[in-house]
């Protein structure tokens, strides 16, 4: 028996025979004919004056090509790096984007900086030309604490109070109101730690130009090829978009981190004209620490007021959010609208108001990292959930039921301006509830008591909105982008497909779900049809793969060309069989009229072939499509966690980790499951060992994996995943996105279990043993 | 500088270009197999493991001069597409990978961790894993992969 | 990795001599540590010379209630040993917790000695277990051996050939690892010699140390519960990111206590 390949198989990934052979093909694997090395000029300071450069020595070196630095790139008259979304304060002023060259021209503002880039024939020979650059700064004073930014000096110049932004969403009165009538307010104060996404492939870069053509093209480890040419295109102005492609290959995770453009893959491909040679530049981990965007870090106040029975009346929260030094392409929109529109979380809170206040700092840009805004929103609101039922002698659960948006009340429309399509709420709870045995967890307690445990169980219950739609709306928002998704169908004569998708795949394992999706629609054999992403010279447009978009906005474009593939196919099937296409049906591949088949496959070779064929109709079967979704899809779901508090060292071991997900229909539930096993690792991550941390002169503390704790296999156990069903009602494929809930339910989970565990209002993450340590101490 | 090391059964001379070269450096650049990755510059997340006369190493951590005489086993050298090995197998089987840039040097680990381990259980493999820093997957997978390939190593 | 000379003697007195030579030399054992700090630029010797040549550096003999250790003796090789599972099954032990399994592979017992990282592991076996560094040049007690942060009893050009470690009646290590880096923040081997206890601590402080406090109080009572009133003063210990003094202090109480629990 042939395994199944259609939707809801758990099919085996076609991708992992190169990845387990070792015949991956990753940016770094490439290389030129010809090809130089590029190694940055950095700064070493948070924040200075750039004075003189002096390169004479580096220049004249053996193999030193050439040293380009902020004056150059600005002389040539290259573009500022932009933020993608522009968001508006309280008063309608615009937010202030300070000027981002790709090279600092006349200050840097975080350690690690580029404002040169050295060329030479090797990267040995770049590195020591490197060092002997001489570069003239003068340190100013850094700002670094963000809680404190607003009052320190100023980063930019009109930047007043390193002040982007003072956004708002809900009504500020109407909150009030309801929190000063409540029976009860639940306060926190909530610290959301910064976070270095650390992609196991560092970034790398292959710029390459031919000078007859005036044509470049850019290898790169892009998230979004396309969007990064519109960038380097429309705003930087490194040639227009029929002159540069941008390829990307075979890319080792991103979680967020590689959609950005940034300075490096800029200078490359910029550097490779002024060379005349294509100029390769890889990562080294430090540097990825250094210059990679950063994620979370927030600080927070936050009030949940509740009326005499446990309702939720009011929510209101104060966010001061670190953007670093400069805002990253999706930098301003994170905290924004993929933060606060997310504070009703599951709940049927009458009343919200979120004010953040997006502050810039010497640090590293801080962007989308997986769950990007949501972990955030669902940390604030879970965390006062939590701690407003343990203030009230309430079951977390049971408050938490009795506020819940119900499956009655869908669509739902919350007070900070989402609609919510589907869900049951409830369903995942009592799913997570009994696969968590939680009748069992006082037995427990006493039992890890007796072995000097304290043991400790929290919930999260959260709900995100992904697959960021419509365009329209977005637009409207600030966004400077649309937000669907191409793609293109091509049955080739023989019926065999090639598929085009604008998605990119970077572990996801498109070109397994996305075959059997379209196998599935076209009743052709999985094995016939391939998958191709991240090429700009190959795949029309796309918006690549963030926010959990691709099967959700990706997967539909598909399933929309392929009904016009079955569209077309039916009126040439109609004609070989000699009557009206009203006539014909369409399943498995096959089209049939009262009394005739005719296969998809001879159909297509008709269509190439049109010896007798309808009039009037174009040759081929080739389709193409763009989804532009009416709305996000809102996957929601419980993850409970349950911790072990060792009383002497006060090490918390993650003993147990329950994930129930309503993630729509499932399309290969084995890479499902997958996602969110990462994501919740990395969001266990966040709660226990991950911290970036700079110190008070903006020297990043946690550069090397030394320092900056990764998660590794023995500080986690199984996870138990399982899912509810309530199908997205607005997407062909009734799918929802899967890829960041792991990240978005589980900080606040286990937060809440080490908090239980220890009697706490709140301790801060990650709940490192030392710090855990001298909380059992205060008791 | 000239070395000379068998790898995956062949033997190579090798000339360096500088006695600083690294075995990843070597083997990426000289030989030409890509399938051995650097993931960090400190020697800790394992992406680069390589067996060295049969034992899992950092190949980061090790200068090619090192080596010279010896017989280095890569990703590329423990099974093909048409006939792979148990642990090769095993990691697609159980999806224990995602982005595929770990998965080389986890593999390479994890088969020097069964072959030189009696019976392991899931703790075992866990904290016989350390060595390697993997992203995407949370692990789950992988040590699900490594105890089923124990069983037909 | 800055450029440099690279030699691989054959005999000891070959490696001095050409190490009396160089500008800036070093000895390249397992390179574990090494490598990466070269690679990171942070070191820059002239003249890298590599030990693996020399033969009669490697393994390990027990006899005479004494277990020797060849210089360039992999941590895998002592950590899978079963001469010394059976006869200081808390070396073998501590052996197998240094870095990680590749790292073990790979890295020495020499080369993790000489280097005198605070949060390595071996220190504390060569204080815990009074054992005794033997160079190419003489004999150096375990109590001497460690100064301070990254300095030892060595003088420039020596090369430590073995170590022995006294077999004790029992003995246990405790490691509290930093979970970024696997090192130990703090690592404490208690040994019994016929009822003489001797406490090793490392990662604490700036070097491997004896823990007087701890091994009077444990020489009167051999109970993890007789320390509990003990205080470890922290004046001098190691504070960083990942630990305080004050918490690495008590860590070494709690790690000590748990030897004395392992030791039965």
């Amino acid at each position: 028996m042939s395994e199944a390949t259609g939707i809801g198989a758990s099919v085996k990934r076609r991708e992992d025979l190169r990845f387990i052979t070792g015949s991956g093909t990753y940016t770094d694997d490439m290389n030129q004919p010809g090809q130089a090395y590029a190694v940055f000029l950095r700064s070493p300071y948070a924040r200075a004056k750039i004075g003189a450069i002096d390169s004479s020595e580096a220049m004249a070196i053996e193999g030193v090509l050439a040293v380009y630095t902020g004056q150059d790139t600005a002389a040539d008259g290259l573009g500022d790096i932009p933020c993608g979304w522009l968001v508006k304060s309280k008063d309608g002023s615009d937010m202030v984007a300070a000027p981002h060259p790709p090279l600092a021209v006349t200050q840097t503002n975080y350690v690690g900086e580029p404002y040169g880039i050295v060329i030479a024939e090797s990267v040995a020979v770049a590195k020591q030309a490197a060092e002997a650059v001489t570069t003239e700064f003068t340190e100013l004073n850094a700002v670094v604490d963000v809680a404190s930014a607003a009052q320190s000096e100023q980063i930019h110049e009109g930047v007043v109070d390193n002040l982007a932004y003072d956004w708002e969403l809900g009504e500020k009165a109407a909150t009030e109101a309801a929190l000063a009538s409540a029976a009860h307010v639940t306060e926190l104060d909530i610290i959301n730690n910064r976070l270095i996404p650390n992609a196991i492939e560092p970034r790398a870069a292959i710029g390459c130009h031919d000078r007859v053509a005036d044509h470049f093209t850019l290898y790169t480890t892009s998230q979004n090829p396309h969007l990064e040419r519109l960038i380097l295109s429309a705003f930087v102005k490194i040639a227009p978009e029929h002159k540069l492609r941008i390829v990307s290959p075979d890319v080792g995770g991103g979680f967020g981190s590689k959609i950005f453009v940034y300075a490096e893959e800029t200078a490359v491909i910029w550097a490779s004209k002024k060379v005349g040679r294509p100029v390769k530049w890889t990562a080294e981990r430090g540097e990825s620490f250094l210059a990679d965007a950063h994620g979370r870090d927030h600080v927070t106040h936050a009030e949940l007021g509740l009326d005499a029975d446990g309702r939720f009346v009011a929510l209101k929260v104060r966010t001061t959010a670190n953007l670093g030094a400069y805002l990253s392409t999706f930098g301003a929109a994170v905290p924004t609208y993929l933060y606060g529109t997310l504070m009703a979380g599951q709940y049927k809170t009458p009343n919200i108001y979120v004010e953040v206040q997006g502050v810039y700092t010497n640090t590293a840009p801080v962007d989308a990292y997986r769950g990007a805004g949501r972990p955030e929103a669902t940390y604030v609101v879970e965390r006062l959930v939590e701690t407003a039922a343990r203030e009230l002698g309430k079951d977390p659960t049971d408050l938490r039921r009795m506020n819940m948006i119900q499956p009655g009340d869908f669509p739902y429309e919350t007070p900070v301006a989402l609609v919510y399509d589907t869900g049951d709420y409830e369903a995942s709870l009592d799913k997570a509830l009994e696969h968590s045995d939680y009748q069992g967890i006082d037995a427990r307690r006493v039992e890890a008591r007796e072995r000097g445990k304290r043991r400790g169980i929290g919930f999260a219950c959260y709900i995100e909105a992904c697959g960021l739609a419509p365009s329209q709306l977005a637009i409207q928002l600030g966004a400077g982008v649309g937000l669907y998704e191409s793609g293109e169908v091509r049955m080739h004569p023989t019926g065999s497909v090639t598929v085009f998708t604008g998605s990119h795949s970077h572990g996801q394992g498109h070109e397994t779900t996305f075959a059997q999706v379209v196998s599935t629609k076209l009743g052709v054999p999985f094995e016939d049809v391939e998958i191709v992403h991240g090429d700009t010279g190959r795949v029309e447009f796309g918006l690549g793969t963030y926010g959990s978009r691709s099967l959700a906005v990706g997967g539909s474009a598909l399933v929309m060309a392929s009904e016009k593939i079955i569209a077309k196919a039916r009126i040439i099937a109609a004609h070989m069989m000699e009557t009206e296409a009203d006539n014909v049906t369409f399943a498995d591949g096959v089209f049939s009229s009262s009394n005739q088949q005719v296969t998809i496959q001879e159909v297509a070779f008709a269509a190439y072939v049109p010896a007798d064929y309808p009039e009037d109709l174009e040759p081929g079967l080739s389709e193409k499509a763009f989804y532009d979704p009416e709305n996000f899809t809102y996957p929601a779901g419980t993850h409970v966690a349950e911790v072990e508090i060792d009383e002497t060292t006060g090490v918390v071991e993650l003993v147990n980790f329950v994930a129930v997900d309503d993630f729509g229909h499932i399309v290969n539930p084995m890479i499902v499951d997958g996602q969110v096993h990462g994501g919740v690792a990395q969001g266990v991550g966040q709660a226990l060992l991950e911290h970036g941390i700079y110190d008070e002169n903006g020297q990043l503390l946690t550069g090397s994996f030394m320092d900056y704790c990764m998660p590794r296999a023995d500080d986690l156990p199984d996870f138990t995943v399982d899912t509810t069903v309530t199908p997205c009602t607005h997407n062909p494929l009734g799918v929802k996105g899967c890829g960041e809930a792991g990240a978005i339910g589980s900080p606040a989970a286990v937060m809440n279990a080490i908090t239980d565990a220890l009697g706490v209002k709140d301790i801060s993450m990650p709940a490192t043993s030392e710090k855990v340590w001298r909380a059992l101490r205060r008791e | 500088m000239k070395i000379s090391i068998t790898v995956n059964g062949r033997q190579h001379d090798v000339d360096l270009p500088q006695t600083n070269a690294l075995l990843v450096d070597v083997l990426r650049e000289q030989l030409h197999l890509t399938g051995t990755h650097v993931g960090c510059d400190t020697s800790q997340c394992g992406a680069c493991t390589v067996h060295l006369e049969g034992r899992a190493v950092k190949s980061c951590a090790i200068l090619a001069v090192q080596v010279d005489g010896q017989a280095i086993t890569t990703i590329e050298g423990i099974g093909t597409p048409d006939d792979l090995h148990p642990m090769q197998a095993a990691f697609r089987d159980c999806h224990a990978l995602q982005c595929g840039f770990c998965t080389p040097g986890m593999i390479m680990s994890a088969i020097d961790l069964v072959q030189n381990s009696d019976s392991l259980d899931n703790r075992a493999v866990r904290e016989g894993l350390e060595g390697n820093i993997c992203r995407c997957t949370g692990y789950h997978n992988i040590v699900k992969a490594v105890l089923q390939a124990q069983e037909s190593m | 990795m800055y450029q440099f000379n690279y030699h691989k003697p054959a005999t000891l007195d070959e490696a001095t001599a050409l190490y009396k030579e160089a500008d800036d030399p070093i000895y390249l054992s397992g390179g574990q540590t090494l490598i990466p700090t070269m690679k990171q630029r942070l070191a820059a010797p002239t003249d890298v010379i590599d030990l693996a040549g020399i033969d009669g550096l490697s393994g390990i003999t027990v006899s005479g209630g004494v277990v020797q250790i060849g210089a360039f003796t992999r941590h895998a090789q002592v950590a899978e040993s079963e001469a010394v599972r059976s006869a200081i099954p808390a070396l073998a032990d501590l052996a197998g917790q240094i870095g990680d399994g590749q790292v073990r592979n790979r890295g020495t017992m020499g080369g993790s000695v000489a280097n005198s990282d605070p949060a390595a592991d071996y220190p504390a076996a060569v204080v815990g277990l009074g054992a005794t560094v033997h160079t190419d040049q003489r004999d150096i007690a375990g109590d001497d051996f460690f100064k301070d942060l990254f300095e030892t009893a060595l003088q420039p050009a020596e090369i430590i050939t073995s170590i022995d470690f006294p077999v004790p009646t029992r003995a246990a290590y405790q490691k509290f690892p930093n979970p970024a880096s696997r090192y130990a923040v703090v690592g404490v081997l208690i040994a019994d010699f016929d009822g003489t206890i001797r406490v090793g601590v490392t990662g604490a402080g700036p070097c491997a140390f004896r823990a007087c406090s701890i091994e009077d109080v444990l020489n009167e009572n051999l109970d993890p519960d007789a320390l509990d009133g003990v205080e470890v003063p922290d004046a001098g210990f190691n504070n960083d990111l990942h630990a305080s003094a004050e918490y690495r202090a008590h860590l070494v109480k709690i790690m000590a206590k748990r030897a004395v629990v392992q030791l039965g």
